[in-house]
């Protein structure tokens, strides 16, 4: 098991730790991310990235942060899990991408940028994966309303004629 | 080592003169130049496949690239069943969500409630009772027959065999009416419930799985026969969409896809829920990789469900299938709501958007073994009846973006073999 103290000695105090049923996750600042998560695949054998998802805070009592950003990694080999999180802010939402540690990543930083308009920088292929590429808003954000804008009633129709 | 196979097979099968042309350009041209350059001449022709193409089985969409035959790139495009899942997730409490989760992957739709009941009741922190536990478990395990059965199926079906396709629908009949029997629906169960399961079931019930246990194997054996040595399910299937376990593991592999590239991991047996921990099963694995190696995983897995459901038949606790009422956690019996006072309270405890479940300001992920592989649920609670957040974390999804990997230097007629072989469900890969 991966202790916290070996953790915050490479990347200093900010990183804290917390634990809800059987899930451990560590909090990291934006800016200390991909170092973490590079040493957490490098060094303690996370080689699996399960899943990268994002939450819209926007609502949320007691929140400080607008979005939350979180990875979930297994180690294969020990069945070890650890959820990764870290936060990012209006109007810049930004990470770095993951994809030069977990190729799994790919689709799942697109999903993120599609639902939440988080940019992954440094992605190869970044763009939107759910929703068509005119869609201009992001569906998950919490000021999106569930019925949406009128998007599906203003959506281009090709005609036979005009194709 | 494959790319070679695969032309030396097309050209023998199907362009002779092609083949006298490559025998006389592969000693001059290193494989790994041969790729950039032919993607650059002029007759690379571009093939729109999907979204709507019997083999797909449902909507996807894949633009190849193609040098004659052969697959040169693979671009996927997802989106077209999305509808929103997550999003109404947030909006629906936990019971009424599970008509969407349902609706997920629709070959196994108990799998997908069953897992989403386990994350919200992890996020409860209530403990099943052992009947429960026993027949969610039961049912587990005849979804993941359910979802090998028509993906076995209809992968031979896409190869050219028939046969084995109409044996193996005949058999997920039965499963269909055994599921009906338990829930009153054959396809769109919602059959789950936050602390338990809609009805119990009966001793009829029980009678009728074990009457489908004992029939199945025949059918089993037929379908073996007809397929594991069969010539041409081999030829097509063997050496094809060879997935290393470093990939694997590197692209988020999981389920039968994983197992059959050598990685050992089951989450039945890693993270055991539900009854898992008492019963005897095998986990099963391959080390070839290919198509056939995932074939053959999932025929075993077959045959290791039907040891576990009948464990499970046989060992079934009596008792309450239900947590207690009084914990204002689970839906009361239909009668007692329409018949007593006390069970109409009881019934709007639960269902009343005032009062409802005791939901903690916190995060949790769990994970089931679907049969496609981990299905976890990421769900976020804000003290409201609601998720605040409803993440579905679909195998589907990470074995589709590995697909321009597996099929790269394949035949096009590879493509439904490999598509075949990863099981994708697009309701479940959209959302």
């Amino acid at each position: 098991m991966v202790e916290l103290s070996v953790l915050q000695q490479k990347f200093g105090a900010e990183l804290t730790e917390s634990s809800f049923r059987d899930n451990r996750r560590v909090d990291v600042p934006a800016a200390k991310l991909f170092d973490l998560l590079s040493s957490l695949k490098s060094d303690h054998g996370f080689d699996m990235l399960i899943d990268l998802t994002a939450v819209d805070y926007l609502e949320y009592e007691g929140a400080t942060d607008r979005f939350g950003v979180l990875y979930m990694l297994l180690n294969v080999t020990s069945g070890e899990r650890l959820i990764v999180r870290t936060a990012v802010n209006m109007p810049d939402p930004k990470l770095p991408t993951v994809y030069s540690l977990w190729r799994s990543c790919d689709w799942l930083e697109r999903e993120v940028f599609d639902m939440f308009g988080i940019i992954f920088e440094g992605h190869p292929d970044f763009r939107r994966i759910l929703m068509p590429e005119e869609f201009t808003s992001f569906p998950l954000r919490k000021d999106y309303p569930l019925k949406g804008r009128g998007e599906r009633h203003n959506f281009p129709v090709i005609t036979r004629a005009g194709s | 080592m494959i790319e070679t196979e695969g032309w030396h097979r097309t050209a023998q099968v199907e362009f002779p003169i092609v083949f006298v042309a490559w025998l006389l350009l592969m000693p001059l041209t290193p494989v790994d130049n041969l790729e950039a350059e032919s993607a650059e001449r002029e007759y690379v022709w571009t093939l729109n496949f999907g979204p709507q193409h019997p083999a797909t089985h449902t909507t996807l969409r894949l633009v190849l690239t193609l040098d004659g035959e052969r697959v040169l790139n693979a671009v996927p495009y997802i989106g077209y069943l999305h509808s929103g899942f997550e999003k109404l997730g947030e909006h629906l409490d936990f019971n009424q969500y599970v008509t969407i989760v349902d609706r997920m992957n629709y070959l196994s739709p108990l799998a997908n409630e069953i897992a989403w009941h386990h994350a919200v009741e992890k996020l409860l922190n209530i403990e099943l009772t052992p009947r429960c536990k026993y027949l969610r478990t039961i049912l587990a395990e005849l979804m993941r027959m359910h979802d090998h059965l028509l993906n076995l199926g209809t992968t031979a079906l896409d190869l050219g065999g028939f046969t084995a396709f109409l044996y193996f629908f005949q058999q997920r009949e039965h499963i269909y009416d055994i599921v009906e029997m338990a829930s009153g629906q054959r396809f769109h169960t919602s059959y789950t419930r936050v602390g338990g399961v809609l009805f119990d079931v009966n001793m009829d019930w029980l009678n009728r799985v074990r009457k489908f246990i004992k029939e199945f194997p025949k059918v089993y054996d037929d379908v073996d026969r007809l397929l594991t040595k069969n010539r041409i399910f081999v030829d097509r299937t063997k050496g094809i969409g060879y997935l290393s376990p470093e990939d694997a593991i590197n692209l988020g592999a999981c389920g039968p896809v994983a197992r059959a590239s050598g990685i050992e991991r089951d989450l039945r047996r890693d993270e055991p829920y539900l009854a898992y921990e008492d019963l005897d099963f095998d986990v099963v694995c391959s080390k070839g990789g290919d198509c056939y190696s995932r074939y053959l995983v999932r025929m075993r897995e077959l045959l290791e469900s039907l040891k576990i459901i009948e464990q499970a038949i046989e060992n079934i606790p009596s008792g309450p299938v239900n947590i207690a009422v009084d914990s204002d956690m689970v839906l009361p019996a239909k009668p007692s709501v329409y018949r007593s006072i006390e069970g109409l309270i009881q019934h709007f405890e639960v269902i009343m958007p005032n009062k409802g479940y005791d939901v903690p300001r916190e995060q949790v992920y769990a994970a089931t073994e679907s049969p496609n592989g981990e299905l976890g649920f990421f769900i976020v609670g804000n003290a409201e009846t609601r998720a605040y957040r409803a993440r579905t974390r679909p195998p589907s999804l990470m074995h589709f973006s590995m697909f321009p990997h597996l099929i790269k230097n394949h035949q096009l007629s590879d493509v439904v073999a490999v598509l075949g072989s990863i099981n994708i469900i697009a309701a479940e890969l959209d959302r």
